[in-house]
């Protein structure tokens, strides 16, 4: 990335777009895309074989991306897609393309950074393409200026995962408090294919609402949706996630962390068992550390006789048998009570490459403190 | 090294220990033996500290120091440790980080202990987390390993453990009472829970409590106090202190 953008942010905002996992000096990174507000700074991959465009300049580029866009997420989905939509056609599309060509595979994640500094309203729409038996990691950090009164996201995301292909797309939120955040995404699995999602929102947060789904077309696809949750005073968070086992033999497994230290948060997950040999489980768990709300709401739904679908789902305070039998140990109630909640948001996500892995841990790990 | 004294312990608003007396010197290790339901874990519990055991007479002093108002961790920072007899799983916390967490110590250090239990595959599961009866004793012993109290408390270690496991459970206790080391060096002291006395094969237990009805009613050698028990049962115990 040019040294001229890099300084172009000030200090404070550098930090926070590394706590969202942004690398500028992109050492780690297959590439980057930069989007500030409504403006595209840089847009490049640096691997053979996997393109990252901003989505106006694919747009010209492809004439098949036509068939792509506004196929997974409809226009008329809501108000939120209506209105994006609409911004597109008067100013132009933001947002951007990846696509991995047959075969490619990135190691060290894609990044893309959507950074608001003074928009009202930030739209972006992102499409993501893994052609057969591509590997394609990316990484999505969210956040806003310090210090922003007020803004509205809208973020517009389309995954099409091929035959035999894996893509995990990992989400890190560092909003402030009064930031409404509205994604709408989808992604569909073919043949053999995997896709996995993740979500970290540790920091205070106006509103956010999604439900992405995955339709899993192809035998044999996997979708697994992890996400770690954190709702502080004055947050509210709705997050659903839903999974359709559409073909023979696939597979879902959505875990939800949510902790409240008094906001309100809902989980809502659900997998549909629609073809034979399919099999779907839904792991939710909420602490409740100060007063707020956690509000879990698992749905499985069988279609037919040979689908095979669980939920768990627990909501509650630590255990004070737990706690005493780490303060037995030597810890005092403060040291024991962290030590239980950082195991318990510790998800270990299987396909994720070590370097997503440690930024995942590494987010929740700076929040910890403020248990 | 521990004194309690006259010891009244109410749980959820009833006394299930009255009038306890016991003393446990430096480098000594006792047994406590009684019938299920005597109070023997409510006692190892009160004097730990626990939540739910309140303490309505009596004093407990350990090192010197009346220990009965402090809470648990201080008990815990200041030498005293436990074994769980059926110890809580705590999901997601890894038995590594935990050891960590207790120790203070690298890896490295937690690595050559873990492999001395045997536990070196389990530090990166969940604690007690599907672990056997076996594994649970082993991932306690470890725990105390790491924390090097000067006196440990230990319940029913020899429950649910097979023969194997015994063995190697036997001798780390032993270790960490001292017995491994002359007499005149010993310095850790140690209270053990036991209904089957498999455990006195490793440790030479220095004294024997039995426990009936919240009450200590005996003291003596742990191994004749045993004898007695296997041949008349817990009632010859009842019959004699009321003689």
């Amino acid at each position: 990335m040019s040294e001229e953008l890099i300084t172009s942010i000030s200090a404070e905002d550098r930090e926070r777009l590394e706590m969202t996992g942004i690398e500028l000096d992109e050492e780690n990174r297959s590439g980057s895309f930069i989007q500030t507000d409504q403006h595209i700074h840089h847009s490049a991959s640096k691997i053979e074989g996997i393109e990252m465009l901003p989505l106006d300049i694919a747009l010209g580029k492809y004439d098949w991306l036509k068939e792509k866009i506004w196929n997974l997420v409809k226009r008329d989905k809501d108000e939120y897609t209506r209105f994006v939509s609409e911004r597109e056609e008067k100013e132009g599309p933001r947002g951007f393309v990846v696509i991995a060509r047959k075969g490619s595979k990135n190691i060290f994640p894609l990044q893309s950074c959507l950074f608001m500094q003074n928009a009202e309203i930030q739209t972006v729409h992102n499409i993501i393409i893994a052609e057969e038996g591509a590997e394609l990691h990316l990484i999505t950090g969210c956040t806003s200026s310090i210090g922003r009164e007020k803004g509205t996201h809208y973020g517009i995301t389309e995954i099409y995962v091929g035959k035999g292909a894996l893509v995990s797309n990992t989400m890190i939120h560092t909003w402030g408090e009064n930031i409404r955040v509205l994604p709408r995404s989808a992604a569909v699995v073919e043949e053999d294919g995997t896709f996995l999602s993740n979500y970290v929102s540790m920091n205070p947060v106006g509103y956010v609402q999604m439900y992405p789904v995955a339709d899993l077309i192809g035998k044999n696809a996997v979708a697994r949706f992890n996400s770690v949750v954190v709702a502080q005073k004055g947050s509210e968070l709705d997050m659903g996630q839903r999974a359709i086992l559409n073909a023979e033999g696939t597979s879902a497994e959505l875990i939800s962390r949510l902790i409240t230290t008094g906001g309100k948060a809902v989980s809502r997950s659900h997998i549909i068992g629609a073809a034979a040999d399919t099999k779907g489980h839904i792991e939710c768990k909420g602490l409740i550390l100060k007063d707020g709300t956690i509000h879990a709401v698992p749905e499985i739904e069988g279609r037919l006789t040979n689908t095979e679908l669980s939920h768990e789902a627990a909501v509650g305070k630590i255990a004070r048998d737990e706690i005493e039998y780490l303060m037995a140990r030597g810890l005092d109630e403060e040291e024991a009570t962290a030590t239980i909640i950082r195991g318990f948001l510790d998800v270990k996500i299987k396909g994720l490459p070590e370097s997503l892995q440690k930024k995942i841990d590494m987010a929740i790990d700076a929040a910890e403190s403020g248990f | 090294m521990l004194k309690v004294e006259d010891l009244h312990v109410d749980v959820e608003g009833k006394e299930v220990l009255h009038n306890v007396n016991l003393h446990i010197g430096e480098g000594e290790t006792h047994v406590l033996m009684g019938p299920n339901g005597s109070g023997k874990t409510t006692l190892l519990r009160s004097i730990m500290g626990f939540s739910g055991y309140n303490i309505t007479e009596g004093r407990i002093f350990f090192k010197g120091r009346d220990v009965t108002e402090i809470p648990l961790y201080e008990r815990a920072r200041y030498g005293m440790g436990m074994m769980f007899q059926r110890p809580p799983t705590i999901a997601g916390l890894k038995l590594g980080k935990l050891l960590t967490a207790v120790s203070g110590s690298g890896p490295e250090n937690i690595g050559n202990f873990a492999s001395q239990m045997n536990m070196g595959d389990f530090l990166e599961r969940d604690v007690n987390s599907g672990f056997s009866g076996g594994e649970i004793k082993r991932s306690e012993v470890l725990q105390l390993m790491m924390q090097h109290p000067d006196f440990v408390m230990l319940d029913e270690p020899e429950s649910g453990v097979d023969l194997e496991n015994i063995s190697l459970i036997g001798r780390s206790i032993a270790k960490l009472v001292d017995k491994d080391r002359h007499i005149v060096n010993r310095q850790k002291s140690g209270l053990i829970i036991t209904h089957t006395g498999y455990i006195l094969d490793y440790i030479e237990a220095d004294a024997g409590h039995m426990l009936c009805d919240g009450e200590i009613k005996c003291h003596g050698n742990p191994r004749e106090i045993l004898k007695l028990i296997q041949e008349k049962g817990y009632r010859e115990c009842i019959r004699c202190q009321r003689n």
